[in-house]
């Protein structure tokens, strides 16, 4: 301190006005106080000027090492913030304490500081105490109650005097005397010019203090102002209240805020005036006007936009404080204050977004309190605060940061061109000839409201001033601005992905080239925005792009996609009526005027005229036969407002031969194309709205898939016919603005159909060709003419086609039933397929009889002739003429391509199977007929096929048919032998789903001599025989000398059907031949059971015994001279094996149940065999089997090999099956059982032959013995078999 | 995506207008969509609050889960409507969702309410 002298008794009041930055680390200040305070200092008696230099120093070096937490007072829901508060040391001075209701936040004294260095009680008893007094006193009558005492000590004053007080004695009287309980109050600065540790002390206790009460001060203060600011809020609905001054006031607390670079909370307070004022502005339109507002309606002279460039726009800033600022620049000005800040806060994006909403509600405000605005003045002030907005973001930002940001600007570059479009409509510089007076005064106008322009821009070339004035200064300079707008705005929407806002700028723009009369340029803008609205199916914008489209082409004189586009707006529904006739009339006249220049063809697609919308073929299948007509008609759908004439509609055709030429046939195509012959096709390319309802719907129907051959289910399932429709990939855009490159098909093969007159809606056209070439024809194109214009289906799909077929005259001949019985008559059916032909009257076919086939002629023979199409043309009578050879049938005239349909009997003559399986040859004669006998085991009948060879008049061929009878019967005959007596039986079985008649059966032997005689045993009547029976007939042989080894016999029986009724023919009766030999008995064998001796039965489990006798009765005859045959001494004998087999295992045959006999061959020798059965069941049981063999000796040759096999197999005697059962039998045959192989060759074994049935008779068959159980047996068995 | 399923607009002078200025903030909903689906799927919010602010009109936009967006066009100056839109578009999703249940409703055909 300087100057300590100067301390003297007139305490000079000082008002130190210092800006002195107090800096607090870490001092928890409640957020939202003030920043910025001034502080009285009023100083005791003390040099100003060595304080104040001083001071600063000092404070910075002390703060430094201090940091406060300040309770958090007055916080408003804040959370406690650092801060960062300036002050300023004034000199005090009674006038600058506040009065009563002073708002400004800024000058306000926060803090009053008395500096004394007085250190006598004398001087401070006569001066400081009542000083200090006085200073108080002016304190409380401003009620200001923050203060501070500080007594600055000095020690070099101390010595000087010595006879002071303790100098503790001036501070605890200050104490006493003012520091009323607050002796913290009063603070001591000791030496502050000495540079000791005490001096550094009191400094810091000194600095502590004042922070402190300087911040609590502020904090108070604070505190109350906003509570009186939100008091004078809470006034506003008074009378009188003034947003004006409102605004000031909590204008001062942002500023507050924003000099604590607290400009969140600066922002917040301007937020709230923005809020405020908004809220008027709808309740006065909600008609709850304030007085004060009227004030903002008053109209608007100056638009000369937003002012960002400065801070505090002080200009405007006083308009309002004067109560003289407009709506607008009230807006401005409240604007350019949250730029400002939003800038500090780093936020340029939000500064572009709130930009287009002030704008946006800006206009709206003015248009809501009906604010008197010229026309385009607000335009311009939209425009100029636009580029005034993104110009200050530019400059603030660094490139990279713009175009990352586009997202957010980009709306008021929209916003921006918009204006300035309008703005060139307004004033007339996008016409043609450019502005007219009344728009240039309009200029002048606009000009004039602009103003000056502000100095901070005039030296910027690219002001939005400076554009805008250039830009309403002339047509060409408007046209550059405008251009530079648009295309940066469309860049800059598509770089960030906003096509479709693209393409809408780009359309403005189209339009303005429109009226520029450059229609090339907006042809591209067009397109492109349709393009997009079409693949996206917005109507209404197609509809209206499409118009302009149609504007620019008829400009640029593109004449077919004028026309185009007039044949698709003429279709549209959602134009006027009005306006579809002029597009549609536009095509018409072109059309007409057009005709007589021959050339060059417009061709359009189809689709946007008239719609095709189904086919249908006469006759339905689509098959037409050489020569034969087909009728297409298709139903076109116009889409015309008006009635349209039709030169000419044409169908090219696609000729193909296809090699598949059975799909050419009638029957086929009958059979696979059972369509109704209508398509359907679906509805082309929608560039209408609502593509979902466009889809077409599932078509599904049901399939049946039936085998071929018997009819019967295979699959079925459901399909789905359109499944390409459904299924396939939906194309982004179908280009059909472009004329797509059609080719017109000039097929030599048209389907035409000539002056039609197509209404709107649909339309029904009938094509009629006559088919010539066989083929398949494919329909490819479908295309209406209209003078030089066609419109054109480039391609049918599905494909439709049909087929034309050249068919070669058939006969077909076919039974009528499943099969053919021979012997009866059956039904034929001929089929004549005309084909090509014409059938003449007197034409004939003519058969060559079979000799075993007959046609019968009827009288009553008709014939259906039928159509292609299976109608019945008509029914006339057959006239057949049989001769000899040739049986001739005359057709009845029929034109080509039809059928003649009639049937015939025929009866093929039955003819008897021979014996013994081999076929041969019986009666026939005739080569053609050939007899097939089929014999084997199954059911199957005999057939005979019987080929007729038939000439057709068409054909120089004879066609050869075949046809197969099959037998009904199936005769077996086998010889029963009673003893010597001999029967033949005759088995007749009905194979045949008929039943029949049998009458007059009959057998006649080889000779009808008297030694041999055949006496029928059956009845005379007719027998009937039904489907799947069998009748028998027996004969006894007799004879009278000895009959012959083999008998030839000779069977046949009448047959008739049995629901036959009366036949017009008699029928041939049925024969089989056949052979009996060695029918006469030779031996007799004869078994006999006796019960043991002394038993009157035989018992089970005992044995008994079994005597077998076997007896000769002829002497030797023919049939013995074989291998077995022995002689000796002209005595014969032959040897037999006898075999006992009990098929039934009711016996056990106990010993050799088989032995070899030498029997005599002479009458009535005899030999019995023994042997000893048990019975293993009790009742009457069978007899076991006896058989009888020859036993052939073996012998060297091979050559009888094969009658072993034979007996083997004919007789059916199963030798072997016996051998596990019968151990001793097995044994005994062992050598005579052929082993298969060639093992026998080398070892030559006896071999057996069983006699023939007739040769043996079993005496014994069927003969039974009652055989009781045992006694002691106590389980009885039963079998049930 | 993004064909207009129903468009109705109550004056029926500026239709064309609506028409283009749905169809251009549906760059907006894409872009909003396209933020979203960025976020956590579950916690998807369906209204896509304001799109596109124009002088005269507000847009907001809002999407249900299957992408069907609803767009409503309303006039700046109706200031009623300011924080309801979201209920207004839980109402109008409810509405059309009843609407499009109704097996005699043919998907583009004017919506009526008795």
């Amino acid at each position: 301190m300087v100057g300590p002298a100067s301390c003297d008794r007139r305490p000079e009041k000082t008002q130190v006005h210092t800006h002195t930055s107090v800096r607090r680390r870490g001092c928890h200040w409640p957020e939202g106080q003030p920043a910025e305070d001034r502080c009285h200092l009023p100083e005791g008696g003390r040099d100003r000027r060595g304080l104040t230099r001083g001071f600063p120093e000092e404070a910075r070096a002390a703060n430094a090492l201090t940091s406060d937490f300040w309770p958090p007072e007055m916080s408003y829901g804040r959370a406690p913030k650092m801060i960062h508060l300036e002050s300023n040391f004034v000199q005090f001075k009674e006038e600058l304490l506040p009065k009563d209701g002073n708002k400004a936040l800024l000058t306000f004294p926060f803090l009053h500081i008395y500096w004394t260095e007085c250190c006598d009680t004398e001087v401070y008893k006569a001066t400081v105490k009542d000083d200090l007094t006085k200073w108080q006193n002016v304190l409380k009558a401003h009620s200001s109650v923050d203060w501070l005492i500080v007594v600055v000590e000095n020690d070099a004053k101390k010595k000087n005097k010595t006879n002071i007080l303790p100098r503790a004695s001036i501070v605890d009287k200050i104490r006493n005397d003012f520091c009323n309980k607050q002796s913290d109050r009063c603070v001591v600065l000791s030496d502050p010019l000495k540079d000791s540790s005490r001096t550094q002390e009191s400094w810091n206790a000194f600095l502590t203090k004042l922070r402190t009460s300087l911040l609590m001060s502020f904090t108070k203060n604070l505190g109350k102002f906003e509570d009186d600011m939100r008091t004078l809020r809470e006034k506003r609905t008074e009378p009188g209240w003034s947003f004006c001054d409102y605004f000031m006031v909590q204008e001062e607390l942002a500023f507050v805020f924003e000099m604590l670079q607290q400009f969140e909370d600066a922002l917040v307070q301007y937020d709230e005036l923005d809020a405020l004022f908004s809220q008027y502005v709808v309740n006065f339109g909600a008609g709850d006007g304030a007085t004060w507002l009227t004030f903002f309606c008053q109209p608007v002279k100056s638009w000369n936009g937003l002012i960002l460039r400065k801070p505090i726009d002080m200009e405007k800033r006083e308009l309002i404080q004067r109560q003289e600022a407009t709506l607008l620049d009230l807006r401005s000005y409240l604007f350019s204050r949250q730029c400002t800040l939003l800038l500090f806060l780093q936020r340029p994006w939000e500064v572009a977004q709130r930009a287009l909403a002030l704008l946006h509600s800006c206009v709206q405000e003015l248009k809501l309190l009906e604010v008197s605005v010229p026309p385009g003045a607000l335009d311009c002030w939209v425009f100029l605060s636009c580029l005034e907005v993104l110009q200050r973001i530019e400059g603030c930002c660094d490139r990279a940061q713009v175009d990352a940001n586009i997202a957010h600007t980009v709306g008021l570059w929209g916003y921006a061109t918009e204006k300035l479009k309008s703005l060139g409509y307004l004033c007339g510089l996008v016409s043609e000839k450019g502005p007219n007076s009344e728009d240039l005064n309009r200029i002048v106008d606009l000009l004039a409201g602009l103003g000056a322009e502000r100095p901070e821009t005039a030296n910027t070339a690219q002001s939005p001033y400076k554009k805008l004035k250039e830009a309403l200064s002339s047509v060409e300079a408007f046209e550059k601005h405008y251009l530079d707008l648009s295309h940066a705005a469309i860049e800059m929407h598509t770089s960030i992905g906003r096509l479709r806002s693209a393409k809408f700028v780009g359309k403005d723009l189209a339009e303005f080239y429109m009226r520029k009369k450059s229609p090339q340029k907006a042809e591209v803008y067009l397109q492109g925005a349709l393009k997009n609205y079409l693949a996206e199916g917005w109507a209404l914008p197609i509809t209206h792009t499409r118009k302009q489209l149609a504007e620019c082409q008829k400009h640029l004189g593109q004449t077919e996609n004028y026309l185009q586009t007039s044949s698709l707006l003429a279709s549209d529904h959602h134009l006027t009526e009005d306006e579809r006739k002029h597009f549609c009339q536009e095509i018409l006249r072109f059309a007409d005027r057009q005709t007589d220049s021959p050339g060059q063809r417009i061709i359009l697609p189809l689709h946007c005229f008239a719609q095709l919308r189904d086919l249908h073929f006469t006759p339905s299948t689509a098959v037409v036969h050489v020569g034969g007509v087909l009728s297409v008609e298709i139903t076109l759908c116009s889409q015309m407002p008006i009635p349209v004439h039709v030169e000419q509609v044409a169908i090219s055709v696609h000729f193909s031969i296809e090699k598949n030429n059975y799909r050419k046939t009638a029957e086929w195509l009958t059979k696979h194309k059972a369509s109704n012959g209508v398509i359907n096709f679906p509805a082309e390319s929608p560039p209408c709205p609502t593509p979902q309802s466009q889809l077409p719907a599932p078509e599904l129907y049901e399939v049946f898939e039936r085998s071929p051959s018997d009819n019967s289910l295979n699959t079925t399932g459901i399909i789905c016919k359109n499944v390409h429709m459904l299924l396939r990939r939906q194309e982004s855009s179908p280009a059909l603005e472009t004329s797509s490159g059609v080719a017109l098909d000039d097929g030599a093969h048209v389907l035409k159909c000539s002056g039609v007159t197509l209404e709107p809606g649909a339309n029904r056209l009938t094509f009629r060709t006559q088919a010539r070439e066989p083929g398949t024809y494919t329909l490819r194109q479908l295309c209406a003419s209209l003078g030089p214009v066609c419109f054109v289906v480039p391609h049918l799909y599905p494909p439709v086609q049909y087929d034309v077929y050249s068919q070669e005259p058939q006969l077909r001949v076919e039974p009528l039933a499943d099969s053919l019985l021979a012997g009866i008559p059956q039904k034929v059916k001929f089929t004549v397929t005309t084909g090509h032909y014409t059938v003449k009257n007197g034409d004939s076919l003519q058969l060559s009889n079979a000799e075993a086939m007959l046609i019968l002629c009827d009288a009553e023979n008709r014939a259906v002739i039928y159509s292609n199409a299976r109608e019945k043309a008509s029914d006339v009578l057959l006239r057949v003429q049989s001769s000899d050879k040739v049986t001739s049938i005359s057709l009845p005239a029929a034109p080509a391509y039809h059928v003649i349909e009639f049937e015939l009997e025929v009866l093929s003559l039955p003819s008897a199977p021979v014996t013994g399986g081999e076929s041969g040859v019986l009666g026939m004669t005739e080569s053609q007929r050939k007899h097939k006998d089929s014999r084997s085991a199954g059911h199957c009948m005999a057939t005979a096929e019987h080929k007729v060879s038939i000439d057709c008049p068409w054909s120089i061929y004879s066609t050869v048919i075949a046809l197969t009878f099959s037998v009904p019967f199936r005769t077996t005959h086998s010889l029963l032998s009673a003893g010597t007596r001999k029967y033949v039986q005759v088995c007749v079985q009905n194979l045949s789903e008929l039943d029949f008649e049998l009458s007059e059966g009959s057998l006649v032997g080889p000779d009808s001599s008297a030694d041999l005689q055949l006496v029928p045993l059956n009845t005379e009547s007719p027998q009937r025989i039904y489907s799947k029976q069998s009748v028998f007939f027996v004969w006894e042989l007799k004879w009278t000398r000895e009959p012959p080894p083999s008998l030839r016999c000779h069977f046949s029986v009448g047959f008739s059907p049995a629901s036959g009724g009366q036949l017009s023919i008699p029928l041939k009766p049925y024969t089989y031949e056949f052979q009996v030999e060695n029918f006469f008995t030779l031996y007799n064998v004869r078994a006999e059971i006796l019960p043991p001796s002394g038993m009157e039965h035989c018992r089970t489990g005992s044995l008994c015994s079994l005597e077998v006798t076997i007896t000769r009765l002829s002497d030797l005859l023919e049939v013995d001279k074989d291998e077995a045959l022995t002689e000796s001494d002209e005595y014969f004998s032959t040897k037999l094996m006898y075999e006992v087999v009990d098929n039934s295992s009711n016996w056990a045959v106990c010993g050799k149940s088989s032995g070899v006999i030498s029997m005599p061959v002479a009458a009535r020798a005899t030999h019995r065999v023994h042997m000893e059965v048990m019975p293993l069941f009790a009742g009457y049981l069978p007899l076991p089997d006896v058989r009888l063999f020859k036993y052939l000796p073996h012998h060297s040759a091979h050559s009888s090999q094969l009658d072993a096999d034979s007996w083997i197999e004919s007789d059916g005697l199963s030798v072997d099956k016996h051998v596990d059962d019968q151990p001793d039998g097995g044994r005994s045959r062992a050598g005579a059982h052929p082993a298969p192989g060639g093992e026998h060759r080398g070892l030559p074994m006896p071999r057996l032959q069983a006699l023939p049935p007739g040769q043996v008779v079993n005496a014994s068959v069927g003969a039974q013995v009652l055989v009781v159980p045992s006694r002691d047996d106590h389980v009885l068995e039963v079998s049930v078999t | 995506q993004n064909y207009p399923l129903y468009i109705r607009s109550v004056p029926i002078e500026n239709e064309l207008k609506f028409h283009y200025m749905v169809h251009t903030s549906l760059d907006v909903v894409d872009e909003k969509i396209s933020a979203m689906a960025k976020a956590l799927v579950d916690q998807r919010e369906l209204y896509l609050g304001l799109l596109y602010p124009t002088e005269d009109y507000k847009v907001y936009g809002y999407v249900t889960n299957s992408k069907v967006k609803f767009v409503m066009v309303v006039d700046s100056s109706n200031t009623a409507l300011r924080d309801n839109e979201i209920r207004m578009f839980r109402k109008l999703h409810n509405s059309y969702t009843d609407v499009m249940c109704n097996p005699f409703y043919n998907p583009g055909d004017r919506i009526q309410s008795r």
